[in-house]
């Protein structure tokens, strides 16, 4: 029986309390089992479409193991070069200064190939909103090194972990970021529980209600698993994650609007 | 050369840089970014001065990396946008060019050249050409480049490339050089507005739930497709170059020897003309203006009668390939060039028309 029978059949005699919104096309994902990326991409959508506000956003995704956001997002979306989804949202809203513009990128494209981009956005104050997805890893190309790579982490390209006395420390980009005053909301979170989830998509919320007001660049970072990269199934690779990766990137707010 | 100047241009001295911004801004360009490098930094500097009084917006980018990916993402929106740069910023914008031709986004970009190769120099050359005009960045792709050789022509080629960039939905270079960008001449400027502009369809501003998502990309995973794009694209290369090559001649008709010669080299080669002439000897001038396409036809046309042509270029030789591709050994075609940013003055252009002139039915390439 094919899933979507499945799903019908489920359907008959039950009420419908959890749906897809109308923001995410029927595509499935491609995403590996348990990977961050799919709750991401259903907070982020779910939010644009609570906030109705799917007819004026403009979505960025560069090179990453999400470049095919395009194919799940149901809104207008442009597909960035590595490392450059905060120059192409800041030409997309620097001409349509009236729509809501978001970029969904990876640690690799945000903190290694897109530093300048990144930091540059955030000092202008761009009216728009980053979503970092930080895995620690590079998913797309196999499991190399990230600059977000934990210290003795083992990647493809740190087969012997990460040795910071030659190949340098995990960059924290969010920390960096919070103290630039372009930066207007910044926080990191996660979506490896039901409660972490929760507040993920709350601080999505929190800025796309920012993004109205015009008051500078909102930046939301989600420690994120990669299963795949990290070689651990989902369940482990959620364990991992807690004991790891949240000592070294806590979760919280680092930068909340000053109260008026 | 000189051109018909209809009564609603205004007459200004202008430099060519500030010439090109301030047509950019009459032809309703929407958005400048850029970033500084002599010999071109005065079209940023122009702009910023103009933004609070007119209607278009200016940034100054981090790089060059990010001027032509916040050009895509403005583009890709739908707004008429322009950067410009000199040669080491062209390199770094290689990679964009490549996405913005892949994706179709019309655009305008000047290259307001300088000597290379590395840092180079801040003097004009003409080195870029290759770049221009092959390619560039990676894969088959193709841009529109226009070459003007004179400040008027710095101005009316903004015009020029915005209306072929919107029409062939492909990114347009003007191949310009760093003395064209600083001279002054007198420049009859087209009014403000007289350049329509409609957002297209496809561009990303926000779905309507009446339609599917506009999706701004340059990703074909598969192969299949992939090759159907590029199908496409060469297609519409092919349309480009049946419709849109510009050349102008001077003397050509009864000459002997053809100089063939792009932007400000052909300038020097019509005034070489002229001494040649009152020496008697018969000399005429092809100057390609469009880049891509490449006026091989007409060239090989001018090979039946002419006896020899002489390609004169600020750089090693890299136009004279294609003008031998479009002899195509009919005649011999020789070349000389300046290079790390020298002018080479029509004196020594006529001394080697002369030189060829004396030796004119017993000349091979070999000599070259
Ligand atoms: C200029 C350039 N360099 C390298 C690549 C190859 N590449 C594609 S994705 C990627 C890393 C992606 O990692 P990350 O940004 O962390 O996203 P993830 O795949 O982990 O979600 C790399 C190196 C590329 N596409 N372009």
């Amino acid at each position: 029986m094919s899933t979507d029978v499945l799903t019908q059949e489920l359907q008959q005699g039950f009420d419908c309390v959890y749906e897809k919104p109308d923001t995410l096309t029927d595509t499935r994902f491609h995403y590996c089992p348990g990977c961050g990326h799919g709750v991401a991409h259903r907070i982020l959508m779910e939010t644009i479409q609570e906030l109705g506000i799917a007819e004026q956003t403009v979505g960025v995704a560069p090179v990453g193991c999400s470049v095919f956001a395009y194919h799940y997002m149901n809104i207008d979306m442009q597909e960035a070069a590595h490392g450059r989804a905060c120059a192409v949202a800041t030409g997309v809203k620097r001409v349509l200064p009236d729509r809501y513009v978001f970029t969904y990128q990876g640690d690799g494209d945000l903190a290694a190939i897109g530093t300048a981009e990144t930091i540059h956005a955030v000092n202008r104050g761009e009216n728009i909103l980053i979503v970092f997805i930080n895995n620690a890893i590079y998913g797309m190309t196999g499991g190399q090194m990230a600059p977000t790579t934990l210290a003795k982490m083992v990647t493809s390209t740190t087969p012997y972990g990460r040795e910071t006395d030659w190949i340098g420390f995990p960059l924290k980009m969010t920390d960096l970021v919070a103290h630039l005053p372009g930066a207007y909301y910044v926080t990191r979170q996660a979506v490896h529980t039901p409660n972490a989830v929760r507040k993920a998509k709350k601080a999505i919320r929190n800025a796309f209600e920012y993004q109205k007001l015009n008051k500078g660049t909102c930046f939301v970072e989600i420690v994120s698993n990669c299963p795949s990269g990290w070689k651990m199934n989902p369940s482990d690779s959620n364990k991992w994650l807690e004991e790891n990766m949240l000592p070294f990137y806590p979760l919280g707010d680092l930068k909340v609007p000053e109260k008026a | 050369m000189q051109e018909q100047i209809s009564k609603e241009r205004e007459i200004r001295l202008m430099k060519g840089n500030e010439a090109l911004a301030e047509a950019a801004i009459r032809a309703g360009m929407h958005a400048y970014f850029g970033y500084p490098i002599t010999p071109q930094s005065e079209i940023l500097e122009y702009l910023t001065e103009q933004m609070p009084k007119r209607n278009f917006k200016v940034l100054q980018a981090e790089s060059e990396v990010a001027s032509i990916n916040m050009i895509y993402g403005a583009a890709g929106a739908g707004a008429r946008v322009m950067t410009t740069s000199s040669s080491p910023g062209i390199s770094l914008m290689q990679e964009g060019l490549s996405y913005i031709a892949s994706a179709e986004l019309p655009c305008v970009v000047a290259n307001v050249v300088r000597g290379g190769p590395g840092l180079g120099t801040i003097q004009p050359s003409q080195g870029d050409y290759f770049q221009a005009v092959k390619g560039g960045g990676h894969g088959d792709y193709r841009l529109i480049v226009l070459a003007p050789n004179s400040v008027q022509e710095m101005a009316d080629f903004v015009f020029d490339g915005f209306r072929l960039a919107e029409k062939y939905r492909n990114p347009v270079m003007i191949l310009t050089d760093g003395a064209l960008g600083q001279m002054m001449e007198k420049v009859a400027l087209p009014p403000e507005g007289s350049l329509e502009h409609v957002v297209p369809e496809w561009a990303t501003v926000g779905k309507p739930k009446t339609r599917e998502p506009n999706i701004i990309t340059s990703l074909f995973i598969e192969p299949e497709k992939m090759q159907a794009v590029n199908i496409h694209l060469q297609k519409k290369y092919k349309t480009i170059e049946e419709n849109e090559i510009r050349y102008e001649e001077y003397h050509t008709e009864d000459a002997e020897i053809i100089l063939t010669a792009f932007g400000l080299s052909s300038r020097l080669c019509q005034k070489a003309v002229d001494l040649a002439r009152e020496a008697g000897i018969k000399v005429g001038l092809l100057r390609p203006i469009t880049l891509f396409p490449f006026p091989y036809q007409r060239i090989s046309e001018l090979a039946h009668d002419a006896k020899a042509f002489l390609t004169v270029e600020m750089n090693a030789g890299q136009m004279v390939e294609d003008v031998r591709l479009a002899v195509n050994g009919k005649k011999p075609v020789f070349f000389t060039g300046k290079m790390g940013g020298i002018i080479p003055s029509p004196e020594e252009i006529l001394a080697k028309v002369e030189e060829m002139a004396a030796n004119i039915n017993n000349l091979t390439e070999v000599e070259r």
